[in-house]
């Protein structure tokens, strides 16, 4: 197998594991530039794979029902349902003045616990799967394209195109209007944004909700590209926190966290087929599959030091 | 003479003591309980009743119930240690595999004729090394590398679950069921005869009375030693314990250090006396549920015994919840309710306040009344409390004949 079909293989699979930690850490992207640390991505991911995989799996059961239709709705709903477990997060944070970090916590346990919970009344077993994800397509036109056609552009996911669209949208929101400059900063100086009229808490809620809302639809993506399947025994793995680890990695800017989730991406991508290549096959599964964990750690050893995390994150306000 | 200028203490309301508030988190906690089983539409209390007889209900499984609870003290404490130096150690999980992975080698390695005098304390002694070092990894990059421990500690959980991925196939897998290590032989486990005699073969085991020496331990190191001071001062305020000479991240390493080594000591527990085998791919819930332990005691050892307690009840109980048809995941969505509750405690804490000051006030109005008719001039914040309550109580019956009479 020579390199060019073993890079021809790797990247669009690296791209859909790119694609959840992305929303993921987008999410926490919001809310900590909003001044709320959240910790509870993970939670909030897995609520996102459960109730899409819940919706899915009851639609796509209605004889004649639009299988594509069944997803749309899926994923609006994982959405939708992780928004609502977002809100406990930003009560407790905002109007409780809880500490953020157990708070998250137990969002996170929450979550296990309440889908898992969910799951055993609806199915009867801790798993959900669905009967079919998103088909793989070609982009028309692009996929022709030699080298960068073969790499991005050919059997991808509609979903794929979709957060990558919401990525450019929330960069442009977040930089280039007002809204995005008072929710920023709220996350630096919020006694000073309040001084001026703006509503602190509401701006908080928006940017907490915000974290759910693309949780949610990475969790939701998770489940209709490579997972398939709500499975509670392994939950999502951590990937929560990889997209945590990829927000402070990405130095809490748009462009950064696109970089660094695609670095996990790939280190996720050869953790899962490393099998496949020859390159990798005589090391053992184990030592595969701690490896996107351990890059995880030595990425932040290099990051973390001159940290630019917002100044109010994690305060009460 | 003496005793009479002794400054008296200014009466004021009751304030809300952490028990008061962990009572009302646990309270709050099995509200939701009952709330979730009722949408499901099942019969809550029948549902906490089989989860107390399922706990509680013979010798053998108040032993178990004890069994699990042991595991749950010495996670509590290992995150309560950490949470006293302002870290937050939710890498316990992985901390238990590291435990757990070492003392299953070293029980299936060493020779089953050593004695137990001298293996016990050597697998104790490994598993807590191996857990300090966990710990410590993560201190240092808190320390040296400002990593926020609470993602060092989730990827050093899912680092321990792939080396245990790797280990156990390696080193001590049983041929037979190709995903389980061997079960160790009971002169390796934690298990005693005695116990397991007593209790009619229950998990009960050495373990426990490990949980409550390390409960004194922590209370010693916390509350007598120097480094339990410099610890707690850097919980406190680290810029603060910096200025003061504290060697700030020494004590962060040192933490993490002492918390690992708890928390695999729980790892050893559970996986060499709770239960004797490991299986591939399983990463411990128990790391999680001491979170819960931990700040519902209040991190104080005393605490965490009890609401270790009150979790293995939960725990153990939840496996009779079978025959009423609810789920048994109930008890972990009420552990994290509570944990939720917990971490607003804040508020909990002034919720009662407020009820508190609210009743004194009613209280210093009616002994108020009630001097007044009596012609006692003496300011009310310097009578005794026992003269306070009389007048009060006197006040109380003069107020009701008011109204009354109105």
């Amino acid at each position: 197998m020579g390199f060019w079909n073993v890079l021809s293989s790797i990247i669009p699979s690296a791209i859909a594991y790119t694609i959840p930690i992305l929303m993921g850490a987008l999410g926490g992207l919001y809310s900590e530039r909003s001044g709320v640390t959240n910790l509870c991505i993970e939670g909030l991911m897995l609520f996102g794979v459960f109730s899409a995989a819940a919706t899915i799996v009851k639609l796509q059961a209605i004889p004649g029902f639009s299988f594509v239709l069944a997803i749309v709705i899926g994923i609006i709903v994982a959405m939708a349902a992780s928004m609502l477990l977002s809100l406990l997060h930003a009560f407790a944070a905002i109007n409780l003045k809880a500490n953020q970090v157990i708070s998250g916590t137990a969002i996170n346990m929450l979550s296990t616990a309440v889908t898992l919970f969910l799951a055993q009344t609806i199915t009867g077993s801790g798993n959900i799967t669905i009967v079919r994800g998103i088909i793989r397509q070609n982009v028309p036109v692009l996929s022709k394209i030699p080298v960068i056609g073969t790499l991005f552009f050919t059997s991808t996911y509609w979903t794929t195109w979709l957060c990558l669209i919401l990525w450019g949208a929330s960069w442009f929101l977040l930089y280039k209007t007002s809204f995005g400059l008072r929710l920023r900063a709220c996350g630096e100086h919020p006694s000073a944004v309040a001084s001026a009229g703006v509503n602190v808490h509401r701006m908080r809620y928006i940017g907490v909700l915000a974290s759910g809302f693309f949780s949610g639809l990475g969790g939701a993506c998770i489940l209709v590209t490579y997972a398939g399947e709500y499975n509670a025994g392994s939950g999502i793995n951590g990937l929560g926190f990889l997209a945590i680890a990829a927000l402070i990695f990405g130095q809490w800017k748009p462009l950064g966290i696109l970089g660094s989730t695609f670095f996990f991406g790939l280190c996720m991508t050869i953790a899962n087929m490393g099998k496949v290549f020859p390159v990798f096959q005589n090391i053992p599964t184990g030592y595969l599959g701690m490896f996107p964990y351990v890059a995880t750690l030595i990425a932040l050893i290099f990051s973390s030091r001159r940290s630019a995390a917002p100044l109010a994150s994690g305060e009460p306000f | 003479m003496g005793r009479k200028t002794v400054q008296q203490k200014p009466l004021e309301a009751r304030k809300a003591s952490p028990l008061v508030v962990s009572l009302s988190a646990v309270f709050l906690g099995i509200a939701a309980g009952c709330l979730f089983i009722l949408c499901i539409g099942k019969n809550p209390f029948a549902g906490f009743e089989r989860i107390l007889f399922g706990a509680l209900s013979n010798v053998r499984r108040i032993g178990n119930t004890l069994g699990m609870s042991t595991q749950l003290i010495l996670i509590g404490l290992s995150v309560a240690f950490a949470f006293k130096t302002g870290l937050f150690n939710i890498g316990a999980s992985g901390q238990m595999l590291m435990g757990g992975i070492t003392g299953s080698i070293l029980a299936y390695y060493l020779p089953l004729s050593m004695p137990r005098i001298i293996y016990i304390p050597m697998v104790i002694i490994a598993a807590m090394a191996a857990g300090a070092l966990w710990g410590f990894l993560s201190g240092l990059l808190k320390a040296k590398f400002n990593v926020h421990e609470v993602v060092s500690t989730i990827m050093l959980n899912w680092i321990a679950y792939w080396i245990c991925y790797d280990f156990i196939p390696r080193f001590i897998i049983d041929p037979t069921i190709s995903v389980k290590s061997k079960p160790i032989e009971t002169v390796h486990t934690l298990r005693a005869d005695w116990l397991t005699d007593l209790t009619q073969f229950s998990t009960l085991n050495y373990g426990f009375f490990l949980a409550i020496a390390m409960c004194f331990v922590v209370w010693f190191i916390l509350q007598k030693t120097t480094l339990g001071f410099s610890l707690k001062a850097v919980g406190s305020n680290r810029f603060c314990a910096e200025y003061a000479g504290i060697r700030v991240t020494r004590s962060i390493m040192i933490s993490m250090a002492i918390a690992g080594a708890l928390a695999s000591l729980a790892g050893l527990t559970y996986y060499c006396g709770y239960s004797n085998i490991m299986e591939m791919g399983k990463m411990p819930n128990e790391g999680f549920d001491g979170i819960a332990v931990a700040l519902l005691g209040n991190c104080s050892p005393v605490g965490i015994f009890f609401s270790a307690i009150f979790f293995g009840i939960l725990k153990m109980g939840r496996g009779s919840l079978a025959a009423t048809g609810i789920p048994t995941e109930i008890a972990d969505t009420i552990i994290a309710t509570i944990i939720y509750f917990t971490a607003t405690n804040v508020i909990l804490a002034s919720f009662w306040n407020r009820i508190f000051h609210s009743r004194f006030e009613k209280k210093e109005e009616a002994a108020a009344a009630a001097m007044k008719k009596k012609g006692d001039h003496t300011p009310v914040s310097s009578l005794t409390k026992a003269q306070f309550n009389e007048y009060a109580k006197e006040g109380r019956a003069l107020l009701k004949e008011s109204k009354e009479g109105r």
